[in-house]
């Protein structure tokens, strides 16, 4: 492993499951850097899960690339953990009988932390022993899909809508678990979600797919400082933003507010405020025309040189 | 060290607050409140993130900013600690608290209401002391 590979890497990644039907991912490339806390973010149907399972290995790209540390996703198996939405578990095993079974298909990689995934199984509000798969709730079965994460000791979890089935005691806590591990570990987390606010706080890195598109990309707070809300106050309905790039345009009051990104100070009698997450991904879910934003850390290093020899040739 | 427990810190999500700020204010009230005091250990980045669900990189963010106004430092291999205290409020024999009644009557008289005031008053807080972007 080096250290400027990155956790995932696509370029021009698309996914069809079948040539007759419309294609879930789209040309996407992005770059997400090792030891981040991602935000896999989209409405349902959007390609999360797609792109996760690509990652995992578990699907082939129609065309396009994407490695994972820096690796093919087969290779990088033993070094990724995927939580999948089904969670498939032997119905019949019990919780010890899951781990130790976790424990075995892990001991090639000698990487197997039975405390750590203990600690999750049996927990605060935890599971007992004994208690068979199949009489496991929905959030019981993402704890014991977690504590095998975690006891895998994966460099790069890939969590498809972790938070679905649990309650707020438990997602707290789960959550917090996870930050902790990405503290100690340096452990890549992605987590999908559509429900935005869910990942508000834990993630400081956003991938946003919608139709399977990208739409932002990068550090949220490059993200978030890249937009602008502002309010006319001026009486029109209609602004002109100049030379901004406009998101989501839309009446208040007797003026309107828009999302834009600006290019410049915005002209004008503009009240200008720094919007939420949750504004500015909802306003590029609103307008799927506006253009994608790709910030410099998630841009693919092919796709950077790519630009660095396109705008040298312009200079020269 | 005390025997006391950490300080635990409280986020909320929808305050509007940078949860890196909420962090340093918390702290700063903590020190001014005596509950933090020269030589105490802030709680580890891990600790803070378990308890809290918040980004690692949230809590050291906050924690360099303190590191930067002088409040704490970091020593290699053994955690974050407190160096300097805040004074505590002024007490009640301030000449400040004794101008700001003085300015509260006055405006009262002037038919200014609550709300009024503490929106004058944060107005000239805020053109003296910009807000931290959030």
């Amino acid at each position: 492993m080096t250290d400027s590979a990155a956790a995932l890497e696509a370029t021009g990644l698309s996914m069809s499951y079948s040539r007759r039907k419309e294609a879930v991912l789209v040309d996407c490339s992005f770059r997400l850097p090792q030891g981040r806390i991602c935000a896999l973010a989209g409405p349902n149907g959007a390609g999360k899960s797609t792109l996760l399972r690509l990652a995992a290995g578990l699907l082939r790209p129609s065309s396009g690339t994407l490695t994972v540390l820096g690796q093919t996703p087969a290779e990088a198996r033993s070094r990724i953990a995927y939580v999948a939405q089904s969670k498939p578990l032997p119905p019949h095993l019990s919780v010890t009988d899951t781990l130790r079974h976790g424990a075995e298909l892990n001991r090639p990689s000698g990487r197997w932390d039975q405390q750590a995934a203990e600690r999750i199984a049996y927990g605060d509000g935890g599971l007992k022993p004994a208690e068979k798969i199949r009489s496991l709730s929905g959030g019981q079965r993402t704890r014991i899909a977690l504590a095998l994460a975690f006891g895998k000791r994966a460099e790069l979890m890939l969590l498809d809508e972790p938070m679905a089935d649990l309650d707020p005691l438990a997602r707290r806590q789960l959550t917090g678990a996870l930050m902790s591990a990405a503290t100690e570990h340096g452990t890549t987390i992605v987590m999908s979600s559509h429900v935005i606010a869910e990942l508000e706080g834990s993630c400081d890195f956003l991938l946003l797919v919608a139709g399977g598109r990208l739409r932002l990309g990068g550090d949220i707070e490059e993200v978030m400082a890249a937009h602008t809300l502002l309010t006319g106050t001026s009486g029109t309905s209609v602004l002109d933003t100049g030379g901004h790039t406009v998101i989501d345009q839309r009446p208040a009051g007797r003026g309107c507010t828009a999302l834009v990104r600006p290019h410049g100070e915005p002209a004008g009698d503009w009240l200008a405020e720094r919007p939420t997450q949750e504004e500015v991904v909802l306003a590029h879910l609103r307008n799927t025309e506006a253009p994608p934003l790709l910030t410099e850390t998630a841009t693919p290093r092919s796709l950077q040189r790519a630009q660095r020899a396109r705008s040298q040739e312009n200079a020269a | 060290m005390t025997a006391a427990g950490p300080i635990q810190f409280r986020i909320d999500r929808r305050s509007g607050v940078a949860t890196y700020w909420q962090i340093v204010q918390q702290t700063r009230q903590a020190l001014r409140l005596g509950l933090l005091q020269p030589g105490d250990k802030l709680p580890t980045a891990r600790e803070v993130v378990e308890a809290t669900a918040i980004n690692p990189n949230t809590v050291l963010k906050a924690y360099r900013e303190l590191e930067r106004e002088g409040l704490v430092e970091a020593r290699r291999g053994l955690g974050t600690f407190v160096r300097a205290s805040l004074g505590t409020s002024p007490a009640a024999d301030s000449p400040y608290l004794a101008g700001l009644e003085d300015w509260v009557a006055r405006a009262h008289e002037g038919g200014l209401d609550r709300e009024d005031m503490a929106a004058l008053f944060d107005s000239v807080l805020n053109k003296h002391f910009p807000q931290e972007t959030p």
